[in-house]
């Protein structure tokens, strides 16, 4: 098999995803236009030594609809030999990008590609693209299908934790993102959104709440507790989980993934072309995997998918040195880490989504470059990034440097 | 042109056709297969002669349309004798499913505009065909139901009903009338969108004429172009929510028990996606598949075919001449002889309720007083209909009030010695022919008449709580009941307007003493370690009203505790303790813990809270690390109650298929979507049962050991619908 490197990762700073956000007035094309020139950029790429760009996008409609990899390369100016693909694992299309754009890689079948993600949540809200799970009676009755919301209270419920362990996680996640802002660790990947007359639009993350204390959180409704009653979910989570008898409602905007817009792309390729246009390897991929688990609680993926990736790395969980999951929900985090063990010193090191927010499409491939910065940073050598995805899905990518 | 039995025509002068439905020799038009041969030909007829202009659909009966003939939909369901592979013979099920729309199309599709005058209720298949038609006026009366009440027995409109209604008042509307089956008065069905006009009834014809004359639109909205359905389709803003929810409302209200519902929702997701054709096949589709679900046949069967057989007096001994009851004593003003009070005065009986302490005979008054006061809140009855049931009871103390009375029914404790007392009391006063029945839930009528001079007149007559909401009286024959005594307790019966079922003697009779071994089951389960609240959902999830701890806080654990103990009593070295004892014994003595009565049994009951499992559960019994699946506590859940009932059969307690399939559902809410225990084991099969039993009874002990008859059935791969078919006996006594 082939080796696959990571030579270089992006990100946008994050806008809140709505109206009044800062990068709402920007199109989710050129969000995704803006990573693509700026991997060319920073590398003085000759695209036309691109095979593929792989983006994830988890409501591929309207301006995001009909392949916007191809059309954001096109509109970056790559050349037209540059293929592109828009593909959907949820909330792990980002990563899920990166692993197919590198298994290209490693099978040979392309020297260099692209992988990453796009999402504007404040343009293209959150379910426009429909679907039929929730939908559809066959299929929602089936599964037993509850929105994830209800999931990470279910979660919440059946491992013990309290609204004051999961506030509490939050509360932490604020703190490590400012530090980490205020430290300039994230200064190596984010690049700043500019107008057409090339001023900056937004330059930080702007979710953040490093004010967040126990306090203000507590004033915080529960955001399912609602939906589970009064819509029923409560009760299909329960036959589903028939040894709960209450659900607990803990989840709400402070202590779950913020909707935000945003976008990132890695750039991959093998040793080779990496030698030829000068380029310097920062990690290799050293296995990666998705997963399906019980889609009614939805978000306990990570954990199995953890478990395979590590397999077949040939890899234990202590061996890892820095884990980075999506903080989807805060129980989803405080579940992984109860499960394999995991040190709160190791995981999630320079916060989360629930501080900066998590654009659907590209959060993915912005952790693996934030976990892969701060490999650097620490001079630590391996991580594994992860996230839960919807329908009960897990993907997760092993990296290490080299 | 072809002679049609169920309709006449008649063109007037403007090219109307008036086509009027009346159903030969029957006070009410059903859409049988006859009717269904008969709308073809009209249609046709309709179609194809030039003289004709449009028509106008009525009904020369005072309803229009109550539905189609459910019993027929077993036949439906088989389909015609001939040996065929099982694809063909689904493909002819569902072929003969859509005909029936194929049809309905092309009256719509004719050409000429086609009016409904709805005269009186139209219901299901009757509502179907007025959908089919361009143009629905109904006449003024408040009485009349309008509405697709297919699924309240386990099916789905067939006829259209699930594409067309959608189609034409948005499927955001439409959903919950079809789900829930709920019908609508003339005025609301108009408000709906479902009617275009109300008129007086005279008018009502004409109405429909002068629509057809106003230059009447033969085209129905779905099938011109462009046509949207109202409020968008499946992923349309507002409606999408429709379904999220909806889905999960269902499975809450349903526990995924109940196929009609689902399939339901199905039809209109899938059907309001495409045109109006494919959506037919889509509903044949979807109907012939329910039809082939066990859960409708056996609702069909027991909710509504036996039940009414019942109703009728199946189970009244031939050659009675027919004795409703003029007076009535009843002995104990408590909760159920105030509840028995209220339903007979109703029925406008004379009641004299006689207690101990006139207070108590007074309060046992005041509770109809209660009822009716609410029932007139909600517009239900009115002051004047309240004062006329009132005089009907007399509140007394003096056993001489109940003079004359030809019936007397014994509502006291369950207490042999107070029973006597009673019954040797006010038996003198009965009037000649006079029959004294008793409301006795556990004790043996036999045991109890012994109190009798006229045991013969003696007889069980068990109400269920609370009276005026239980549709069922288990009727219990003693060794020496006469078919007088049990004649005169089904007439009493069918009078109050409930549904009688008859059993012989035993202790708990049918009812008590199935239900008895779902609760008990439950509280075995608490006792081997079972988490509470995984009993609990098991319970909830086997379509029982109430799970089965919970269950045993309404019926009062000391209750359980005093029958075990007089069982134990009566029973002397026969009597096998249990795991159940022990718990029983540890609640109610060691805890004082004696159900919702003291706010505390196995579950808490916080003042203005939800009740709650009781932490301390785990106390008494540790919580075992490997806990089962749900389903093996389902398994034994139902199994547990179907068992005893096979046993009640061996032990002639039932004899009657009916009384044990009805009995149960009504009487104490078994799983209705099964059709009662016996249909539950038939639809398993004997055998299947018989096995499972075994492997039950080795897991859990031998209160799974199947029975004698049982195991005999399954050899003979027998059911009990064909063993104890009540129809064969009946002919074969003729």
């Amino acid at each position: 098999m082939t080796d696959c490197f990571i030579y270089d990762a992006v990100r946008t700073p994050r806008g809140k995803g709505r109206a009044s956000g800062s990068l709402h007035e920007v199109t989710a094309l050129e969000l995704a236009t803006q990573v693509l020139e700026a991997v060319r950029d920073r590398n003085e790429l000759d695209t036309s030594a691109v095979d593929d760009v792989v983006m994830g996008c988890v409501s591929p409609v309207n301006e995001q609809g009909s392949d916007i990899a191809r059309i954001a390369a096109l509109n970056a100016d790559y050349a037209q030999s540059v293929s592109g693909v828009q593909v959907n694992r949820f909330c792990a299309s980002g990563l899920e990008a990166t692993n197919m754009a590198a298994a290209q890689i490693m099978s040979g079948q392309s020297d260099m590609t692209i992988g990453g993600g796009v999402e504007s949540m404040s343009r293209v809200p959150m379910g426009s693209d429909g679907g039929a799970w929730a939908t559809d009676p066959t299929i929602a009755f089936k599964s037993y299908f509850t929105p994830q919301g209800i999931g990470a209270d279910l979660i919440a419920t059946l491992y013990g934790f309290s609204r004051d362990d999961v506030d509490a996680y939050a509360v932490e996640s604020q703190k490590r993102a400012k530090h980490s802002w205020d430290n300039g660790y994230f200064d190596k990947s984010v690049v700043p959104v500019k107008d057409v007359l090339g001023l900056t639009i937004l330059d930080r993350d702007e979710h953040i709440r490093p004010e967040t204390t126990m306090q203000s959180l507590a004033a915080l409704e529960p955001s399912f507790a609602f939906m589970g009653e009064a819509a029923g979910f409560d009760e299909v989570a329960k036959q589903r989980y028939p040894e709960v008898e209450e659900l607990v409602h803990v989840h709400h905007a402070g202590n779950s993934s913020g909707i935000v817009d945003g976008a990132s792309a890695i750039l991959l390729g093998n040793k080779e072309i990496g030698e030829k246009l000068g380029l310097k390897p920062r990690a290799r991929i050293r296995a990666f995997s998705s997963i399906g688990s019980e889609p009614s609680i939805m978000l306990t993926g990570p954990e199995f998918v953890a478990r395979k990736a590590l397999k077949r790395a040939g890899m234990e969980a202590g061996d890892i040195d820095l884990y980075e999951l999506n903080e989807a929900f805060a129980a989803v985090v405080l579940r992984f880490m109860q499960a394999l063990d995991i040190d709160h010193g190791k995981i999630n090191v320079n916060g989360g989504a629930i501080a900066m927010g998590h654009p659907l499409g590209a959060t993915g491939a912005m952790i693996l470059g934030t976990v892969l910065d701060e490999l650097e940073r620490t001079g630590k050598q391996t991580a594994l990034a992860t996230l839960c995805v919807g329908a009960g899905m897990g993907t997760a990518t092993i990296i290490e440097r080299v | 042109m072809t002679k049609m039995e169920n309709f006449t025509i008649d063109v007037d002068g403007d090219g109307i056709a008036l086509i009027t439905w009346d159903m030969p020799g029957r006070s009410m038009n059903v859409l049988s297969p006859s009717s269904m041969a008969d709308i073809g030909t009209w249609i046709k007829q309709v179609a194809e002669d030039d003289a004709i202009k449009g028509v106008v659909l009525t009904s020369g009966k005072p309803a229009f349309c109550a539905g189609a003939e459910l019993g027929g939909m077993e036949k439906a369901a088989s389909g015609d004798g001939a040996p065929k592979s099982e694809e063909e013979r689904v493909r002819a099920m569902y072929e003969n499913n859509l005909g029936f729309n194929k049809l309905l199309r092309t009256l719509e599709t004719c050409g000429k505009p086609v009016a409904a005058a709805i005269n009186g209720t139209a219901l299901g298949g009757g509502l179907e065909v007025t959908l089919a038609c361009h143009y629905r006026v109904a006449s003024d009366n408040p009485k009349t139901q309008i509405g697709l009440p297919e699924s309240k027995v386990g099916l789905l409109p067939g006829g259209g009903g699930t594409q067309r209604l959608p189609r034409l008042i948005g499927i955001a509307n439409a959903l919950p009338l079809i789900l829930q089956g709920k019908s609508l008065d003339p005025q609301k069905a108009m408000a709906a969108g479902i009617v275009h006009k109300v008129v007086p009834q005279a008018e009502l014809v004409d109405a429909a004429k002068a629509w057809i004359k106003s230059d009447a639109d033969p085209v129905q909205p779905w099938d011109k172009k462009g046509f949207k359905v109202p409020g968008g389709g499946p992923y349309d803003k507002g409606v999408s929510s429709a379904f999220v929810m909806g889905n999960a409302m269902l499975r809450k209200t349903t526990q995924g028990n109940y196929p009609a519902q689902q399939y339901i929702m199905s039809c209109v997701y899938e059907g309001a996606q495409v045109p109006i054709d494919a959506g037919l096949r889509i509903e044949a589709r979807y109907f012939t598949k329910l039809l082939m679900h066990p859960a409708s046949k056996n609702m069909i069967r027991s909710l509504f075919l036996s039940m009414q057989e019942l109703g009728k007096g199946a189970r009244r001994p031939q050659g009675i001449e027919r004795a409703p009851v003029k007076k009535l004593g009843i002995l104990g003003a408590g909760m159920m002889g105030a509840g028995i009070a209220y339903v007979s005065a109703k029925a406008g009986i004379e009641v004299v309720l006689l207690d101990t302490d006139l207070a108590n005979a007074d309060k046992g008054k005041a509770y109809s007083e209660k009822l009716l006061d609410k029932a007139i809140e909600r517009g239900r009855s009115t002051e004047e209909k309240k004062q006329e049931l009132l005089s009907l009871i007399k509140p007394t103390t003096d056993y001489a009030d109940l003079k004359d009375a030809d019936l007397i029914v014994e509502a006291v404790f369950e207490n042999r010695d107070i029973k006597a007392e009673v019954t040797k009391k006010s038996e003198p006063m009965l009037s000649t022919g006079g029959v004294f029945g008793s409301n006795t839930s556990t004790l043996p009528i036999s045991g109890l008449a012994t109190a009798s001079v006229r045991p013969e007149m003696f007889i069980g007559i068990h109400f269920f709580s609370p009276v005026d909401k239980m549709g069922l009286v288990e009727i219990i024959m003693g060794e020496k009941t006469s078919d007088v005594a049990l004649a005169k307790a089904i007439d009493y019966v069918g009078q109050i307007r409930k549904t009688p079922i008859v059993v012989n003697d035993s202790r708990g009779f049918y009812t008590s003493r199935c239900f008895g071994t779902y609760v008990s089951e439950g509280v075995a389960m608490l006792a081997e370690g079972i988490k509470p609240a995984l009993i609990e959902n098991a319970g909830k999830q086997t379509g029982m009203p109430v799970p089965p701890l919970a269950m045993s806080d309404e019926v009062a654990l000391d209750l359980a505790y005093k029958v075990r103990e007089q069982t134990r009593k009566d029973l002397g070295d026969k009597y096998e303790p249990t795991a159940v004892d022990g718990i029983l014994e540890e609640m109610v003595i060691k805890r004082g813990r004696l159900g919702r009565k003291n706010g505390k049994g196995y579950y808490d009951y916080p003042e203005g809270g939800k009740k709650r499992l009781w932490p301390g559960l785990s106390e008494i019994v540790a919580e075992k690390d490997d806990q089962p699946e749900v389903e093996e506590l389902k398994t034994r859940l139902l199994y547990i109650q179907a068992l005893e009932t096979a046993r009640c059969f061996e032990e002639e307690v039932v004899t009657d298929v009916r009384d044990a399939d009805v009995g149960a559902i009504l009487g104490w809410g078994f799983a209705p979507y099964t059709g009662g225990p016996v249909s539950f084991i038939d639809t398993i099969g004997t055998a299947n049962f018989v096995a499972e039993c075994e492997r039950l009874a080795q897991q859990y002990g031998p209160r799974f050991t199947p029975s004698k008859l049982l195991k005999e059935m399954a050899e003979k791969n027998e059911t009990f619908y064909g063993r104890f078919n009540p129809k064969a006996t009946a002919m074969a006594a003729e």
